[in-house]
């Protein structure tokens, strides 16, 4: 059964007509046709499709698109200005500078978690490894290992990955 | 001409990669994501696969999904297109009513939204006959292969092991294994595929655009010409996207069918551990003789491997035992049992990542038995020329990266016992291993170099980057064979429009492209000077590079400390390092990723990969990331890579050596060294999970 839903994607207001069946990872992909989000395993396994829903992180092959009428989505694509040489979010940036990737079909996704844990640390959330619930987070590295556990990367960029975050964090 | 040496400008340093911002930004597009390419909506396809592991479809009864809404067909064995040669059968999809394992494909539904492609393969009802299988390795008929995968031979007798082992003071006789282990890159396997006026044109997830071209073609029944493929950008493959596989060939079937209308098709990640290859369990049988100083005077290997009666796959796991320590009498040999499952194949360093696990955890267990330490045990068993073609060495380095890496480690404070720190409730200790890999080299690579207005060339080739880094490195390549900057290069890969390349694949893709991209190089300079009038054009295949009598293998160490919970088994890797002699390093920060990502993989094999399969029908039950185990951020703790200063211009005329694959090999053996260290319990079979500590 076909249905409509309003997104406000990267910037833009759009009026996606999707499946009840169809995922918020679908819908981008192959609805909308922004492919930024990836998918590796459809099964929020793996975190390559997290975008920010609402301005938190959030896996979008575990989320039907019905269920979001009204959302605001950013995906790593909106991140970034457009075009070959629109500004790149300084997470991204951070990425570049630490090689924090290889081949770069996780990339996005963890982009998008990182530009998340950034600011659920700034607004407190603890996480598994904090120790002092009270006290302000310290994005130390044990805290940023963790808070991205939920993006693998099979070509193994995690010593990058973990470089571009601590750096981004302490900007 | 062949290529000669040339002045490193560019090479050596840490380039940026020219990919990255697509990359970070997820504009980069991978298989599937070319809409943007097509005239046509694509129609979605979705497998359906076998559940029984041997026998034949009866029927395929497709009334169901054929009235499920937006389903267009049911294509199977009755109704496919007909291939012209079905003589490998995990490549002849749908071709005939015989069963190979559990997970092939027996059916492909197409519709026009994904959602209704998989409802309606969901709705299929494939009625089998299932005939009596043969799943299970343990226990199975083996049998003596012509030759192992790489074209090795796959068994070898030197000198007289039957009397050196006999008359050896020191005698270890053990048995190493690893399990099945899947490849698991990020992007599942997946394609676009278009027919159109009798050509195929294909945006594949495949590290090899031509060798796909030229395995599909004749089956297909058309000329090479007819079918085109691009892999401008894929998400990993480590070896599974190195060869075609049945998808590869159900969607061009698809596509055929469907005549000028695009298909799409991604493989599901839990299909994925049925139709995409993996790494065969492998059980290594080995017997070391040795005197009391630890020089070995006779060594087997005799490695046994799972393999599929659909197609035979044999890892070469012996084989690097031929030629890493010096032995007078040296036996290697593999046997494999064709099963009813799966068809395995290559995944990241076959052959040396097995291989060298069973010889380097042996050698601790050789150290252990002689009381001699590690790094001297290996040092006295250095080889003074290849054991195996009596050939002189050239940059054999492993002694250096032992002594480079020894001190960066700080081996000189291990305790000599095992079992000797806790740590308030973990034991601690450290490992190390020995890591080797062949520099590899493929001929037959074509490169063209045109050039532009303005002092700029157009470089083409090819090849394909699977996410290592190639499009930047054969950048700097091509910059320093011309004697111009990179920026004034525009190189065009991963299209078979462009001249042939081979498989990025086997740590030979570099060298072997850009030894190509060398020789044309020279050679345009030659018949065009320095000043080269826009247009005009060189274009020349590589035979070789100058033969030399000398053995070519990179080399490395690897050190690990392990951290073993005494009373849950847990096992943690705080440290790990690599020290490699692999030749130049063409960029710094690309050859750095790479070479942590395989000590990452290394690590991820030591602790966690693991497959369980049905033993009723050989599939792997274990089939997704929740199941199956790839190490995730927190499991990576200190890891560091170091290379030495080198230069090996026997090896290519950059002087470099592959790196794709050496960073996983011994990183496992140094995890489970460090482990045994840690604790006193020896383990010799991957992967080491705390049940393993615990009892
Ligand atoms: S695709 Fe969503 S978590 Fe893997
Ligand atoms: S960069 Fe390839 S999976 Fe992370």
């Amino acid at each position: 059964m076909e249905h409509t839903v309003s997104l406000r994607i990267d910037g833009v207001d759009q009026e996606v007509s999707v499946d009840t069946r169809t995922t918020l990872l679908d819908a981008l992909r192959e609805r909308v046709g922004n492919t930024s989000p990836k998918k590796g395993c459809d099964h929020g396994q793996c975190g390559s499709c997290t975008v920010l829903l609402d301005g938190r992180r959030h896996l979008t092959c575990l989320a039907l698109a019905v269920a979001y009428d009204g959302a605001e989505i950013v995906t790593a694509s909106g991140l970034a200005g457009e075009g070959d040489d629109g500004e790149l979010h300084p997470v991204q940036q951070a990425f570049l500078a630490h090689d924090g990737y290889q081949c770069g079909y996780c990339t996005p996704g963890q982009v998008c978690s990182a530009v998340g844990v950034i600011d659920e640390a700034k607004r407190g959330q603890p996480s598994h490894v904090t120790d002092d619930l009270e006290a302000d987070i310290d994005l130390d590295d044990d805290e940023i290992r963790e808070r991205m556990s939920g993006n693998l990367c099979r070509c193994g960029a995690y010593v990058g990955i973990l470089d571009a975050v601590r750096e981004a964090a302490a900007r | 001409m062949t290529a000669r040496p040339f002045e490193a400008r560019s090479m050596g340093t840490a380039l940026d990669r020219v990919d990255g911002r697509e990359k970070v930004t997820g504009r980069a597009t991978y298989a599937v994501e070319h809409d943007a390419d097509l005239d046509e909506a694509p129609l979605h396809a979705w497998l359906v696969t076998s559940t029984t592991a041997s026998g034949r479809v009866l029927r395929v009864d497709a009334a169901e999904a054929l009235a499920h809404p937006h389903v267009v067909t049911v294509l199977d064995h009755t109704n496919a297109p007909r291939l012209a040669d079905t003589e490998d059968r995990e490549l002849a999809v749908l071709q005939d009513d015989r069963i190979g394992f559990r997970g092939q494909i027996v059916a492909v539904v197409l519709a026009e939204t994904s959602e209704a492609a998989r409802e309606g393969a969901r709705l299929v009802r494939v009625h089998q006959e299932a005939a009596d299988a043969s799943v299970s390795l343990d226990g199975a008929e083996t049998y003596a292969p012509e030759e192992a995968n790489g074209g090795f031979e796959a068994a070898t007798d030197q000198g007289d092991f039957d009397a050196a082992w006999a008359a050896a003071p020191v005698q270890l006789e053990q048995t190493y294994s690893t399990p099945l282990e899947f490849n698991n890159p990020m992007e599942p396997h997946a394609a676009t595929a278009l027919w159109r006026d009798g050509s195929l044109t294909l945006w594949d997830s495949t590290q090899a655009v031509h060798g796909v071209a030229s395995t599909l073609a004749p089956m297909l029944g058309i000329s090479q010409d007819r079918v085109r493929v691009q892999a401008p950008y894929i998400g990993g493959g480590f070896g599974s996207k190195g060869l075609p596989h049945g998808p590869e060939m159900a969607v061009a079937l698809a596509a055929r069918w469907a005549d000028g209308r695009p298909v799409k098709l991604a493989v599901t990640r839990q299909q994925m551990f049925g139709l995409t290859g993996y790494r065969t369990r492998t059980v290594s049988h080995l017997r070391i003789g040795a005197e009391p100083d630890g020089r070995i005077t006779a060594l087997e290997h005799a490695a046994v491997g799972q393999s599929s009666a659909v197609k035979e796959f044999v890892e070469q796991t012996a084989v690097p035992a031929r030629m890493m320590y010096a032995a007078s009498s040296l036996r290697t040999s593999h046997r494999v049992a064709a099963l009813d499952v799966a068809v395995p194949s290559w995944m990241r360093a076959p052959g040396e990542m097995p291989g060298m696990f069973a010889l380097e955890v042996a050698m601790d267990d050789l150290a252990e038995a002689t009381g001699i330490d590690p790094i001297e045990l290996r040092e006295r068993n250095e080889p003074e020329v290849d054991p195996e073609t009596g050939n002189p060495y050239n940059n054999r380095r492993l002694v250096e990266c032992l002594h480079r890496g020894a001190d960066l480690f700080g081996w000189q404070d291990r305790p000599a016992e095992p079992r000797a720190t806790l740590d308030g409730d973990w034991w601690v200790g450290t490992g190390v291993a020995s890591a080797t890999y062949p520099a590899s080299f493929a001929p037959g690579n074509t490169a063209r170099i045109i050039a532009l207005d303005g002092g700029r060339y157009e470089v083409s080739i090819g090849a394909v980057d699977l996410g290592t880094g190639s499009r930047t490195v054969l950048l700097q390549i091509a910059a320093d064979a011309l004697g111009v900057d990179p920026e004034a290069i525009d190189l065009a890969l991963a299209d078979t429009d462009l001249p042939m390349a081979t498989v990025a694949g086997g740590s030979s893709g570099t060298s072997s492209w850009g030894t190509a991209i060398a020789q044309t190089a020279q050679q345009f300079r030659a018949d065009h000077g320095e000043h080269p009038d826009p247009g005009v054009e060189t274009t020349t295949t590589t035979d070789g590079y100058p033969s030399t009598d000398h053995a070519l293998h990179s080399f490395g160490a690897v050190f690990a400390e392990a951290r073993v919970h005494r009373l849950t088994g847990e096992v943690r890797v705080p440290r790990l390092l690599g020290v490699y002699s692999v030749g130049r390093v063409i960029n710094p920060m690309t050859a750095r990723s790479q070479l942590l990502g395989g000590l990452t993989m290394g690590l991820s094999a030591a602790l966690f990969e693991d497959a369980y399969q049905d033993p009723r029908f050989g599939h792997v039950v274990t089939q997704d990331l929740a199941s199956y185990h790839v190490a995730a951020h927190a499991d990576v703790r200190d890891l560091q890579v170091e290379w030495l200063d080198d230069v090996d211009e026997l090896a290519t005329p950059m002087g470099s050596r592959g790196i794709g694959e050496i960073g996983i090999v011994g990183t496992s053996a140094a995890i489970l060294n460090a482990a045994s260290h840690a604790t006193g319990v020896r383990v010799r079979d991957l992967p080491a999970t705390p049940d393993v500590f615990s009892s």
